[in-house]
């Protein structure tokens, strides 16, 4: 008798919720497919992958992290790893602090139509593919049209070619990072000090503190758990690679600084059909990264900070 | 309170350090537009800075002469708008059933969705699955592999979370299923965010290259992106056609700017619309559980 109500029970529930589990069907199915699926080929990290038996059939290789040595001993792979190192680092470094320093900028802002008509523009650059702003890079830096270099020509120096100089194309790269993402950094650090008090600025108003001081001794603390999170997340990626930014502003003659960990499994891999090997750079790539980002959120939580899950 | 001309000058100090921000952003995009829409012998001389010179169209006329970019404009905007429903509808399809604290498993379901944002099979494993599937060098390769953005999802979530259960039980009690709740409720109300969540998928989409560069080894289904990118590198037969047409060493510079306008204009476009929400959008996404 129980057991029957108990069937009954389980009968209503899914009769109640089966157009739920339909729905949810095509979302798991796709991420099943799509997102689970292809990580049973990791596997091919570990064999020695052949395009016409496919990854299961292709026996494993002999020892099985051969392909793991192979990359650590080839150049390339430590160029790749030490450029996807020293980029983050570099965009860490400058692209961290711009977005809190324009965040406060705006804040201080008196005009509030001004304020609105800035961020809208300071956004604008985030909205724009990697393509578009490396063909805008390369007009503004070409040699002798470009226009920065006809105004360095008209003060008398001598043209630049910023883009094949592998120092300076480390600096046009960082530059631009920060140009396409300074503005729509500063959304988050907006938002948190819109969090803040306002009895706070009137009180400290009322006790005739400075800009300067409301500003280091409200502003500043009221985001700091902002800046904790967002820093030490920022630091959990620090080996991430993006594809579409090296890729679009990279040329031959500065591959030595500007070959990353993704255009490298792009250029051996897909194109280079050296599958097994850059499989195998891939997943340690993909252990490494995430061990950081599951450090440095056990950092932030260790902060006393939320951290991002 | 009358503010004191010490704050009067900081304000204007501000206001004039906004203002470099703004040129700053501005400057190289206006630069592209002046060069793209200058005359060939401007350029040659190096005499076009922010404002066009000897104003011509002559670079967007090359432009729209290259059957090959003008066919994958059209083609990258019909892509865009399949891509920009099939996504909004499986963002749906995931964020709705997800916000009934009675459905059981949904702890798991949503678990299952939020791993794929941490965890990735990588470059190579992706490849081959498409390769698996016989999906390289086909359209499909291009919609369906990113149909779902997990980020957006949350976002969705998020919102149709915050709408009162309550209007949803009052609705149950009349006997409404939850395919009616969604279709009478839960859709009408979130409009804003859905608008949001389409931009955000349109200008993905538009923008997105690297799933092109490695799935579609033939030109002929080449989104708009990875055809510029081949102009801009000189990759593209747009430079042949150029060369049998006039011989000017320096219009390839134009006709780059002018390429490079074409995939920007309609960001340009939309981006007012977009503006309006995305901020909201933004914070709501920080919200996870």
């Amino acid at each position: 008798m129980k057991q029957k109500s108990a069937t009954r029970k389980t009968a209503l529930y899914f009769k109640k919720t089966w157009s739920l589990y339909l729905m949810m069907s095509l979302p798991v199915a796709f991420a099943l497919v799509f997102r689970y699926l292809p990580m049973t080929n990791i596997a091919m990290a570990f064999k020695e992958y052949n395009m016409f038996k496919g990854v299961w059939a292709s026996p494993w290789s002999d020892p099985v992290f051969k392909w793991f040595e192979k990359a650590f001993t080839t150049k390339d792979f430590w160029d790749a790893l030490r450029n996807t190192l020293m980029l983050n680092s570099l965009d860490l470094a400058f692209g961290f602090p711009i977005p809190v320093f324009l965040a406060i900028l705006l804040n201080e802002l008196a005009f509030k139509r001004y304020k609105k008509v800035t961020q809208t523009i300071v956004y604008l650059p985030h909205f724009l593919s990697w393509i578009i702003i490396s063909g805008i890079a390369k007009q503004l830096l070409a040699p002798r049209s470009g226009i920065v270099n006809v105004l360095l020509n008209s003060v008398g120096a001598k043209p630049i070619d910023f883009l094949t100089n592998p120092t300076l194309y480390i600096g046009t790269y960082i530059a631009f990072g920060l140009w396409k993402e300074m503005g729509w950094n500063t959304i988050i650090y907006l938002a948190a000090i819109t969090g803040i008090n306002p009895e706070l600025y009137e009180a400290a108003e009322v006790d005739g503190a400075s800009r300067w001081k409301k500003i280091w001794h409200i502003t500043l603390p009221g985001i700091r758990s902002t800046i904790v999170v967002l820093l030490i997340m920022n630091l959990g990626r620090i080996l991430g690679s993006e594809f579409d930014r090296p890729y679009s502003m990279a040329n031959s003659l500065v591959m030595s600084v500007a070959d990353v960990l993704s255009t490298y499994v792009y250029r051996v891999g897909i194109r280079g059909f050296q599958f097994s090997l850059t499989a195998a750079v891939g997943l340690f790539q993909s252990v490494i990264c995430v061990i950081f980002l599951f450090s440095a959120n056990a950092i932030a939580k260790k902060f006393g900070e939320r951290g991002i899950w | 309170m009358v503010k004191s001309t010490k704050r009067k000058i900081e304000d204007l100090i501000i206001a004039m350090i906004c203002f470099l921000f703004i040129i700053l952003c501005l400057l190289p995009v206006v630069n592209i537009l002046a060069r793209s829409l200058s005359s060939t012998q401007a350029l040659i001389n190096n005499r076009v800075s922010i404002i066009p010179v000897d104003f011509t169209l002559e670079s967007y006329h090359y432009v729209l002469k290259d059957v090959a970019f003008v066919r994958s404009l059209w083609w990258t905007a019909v892509l865009t708008l399949i891509c920009t429903l099939v996504s909004l509808a499986m963002t749906i399809l995931c964020s709705y059933p997800l916000i009934f604290d009675s459905l059981k498993g949904r702890k798991f379901l949503n678990g299952m969705m939020l791993l794929t944002m941490y965890f990735s099979a990588g470059t190579i494993p992706n490849y081959l699955l498409m390769k698996d599937l016989d999906l390289i060098n086909k359209p499909l390769v291009l919609i369906i592999p990113n149909c779902l953005s997990i980020f957006n999802m949350i976002i969705l979530r998020s919102f149709l979370y915050g709408i009162p259960d309550s209007l949803r039980e009052s609705a149950q009690l009349d006997g409404a299923g939850p395919v009616a709740i969604l279709r009478k409720i839960y859709l009408p109300l979130s409009k804003p965010v859905l608008a949001t969540l389409a931009l955000f998928y349109a200008v993905g989409r538009w923008n997105g290259f690297s799933d092109a560069l490695m799935y579609l080894p033939d030109a002929k289904y080449a989104p708009i992106q990875l055809k510029l990118y081949q102009v801009i590198n000189n990759l593209s037969a747009i430079e042949t056609a150029q060369q049998e047409g006039f011989s000017a060493p320096m219009a390839s510079e134009g006709l780059k700017a002018a390429s490079v306008m074409f995939a920007t204009i309609p960001i340009v476009i939309i981006y007012p619309f977009l503006q309006k929400h995305f901020i909201s959008g933004v914070t709501l996404g920080a919200i996870k559980e």
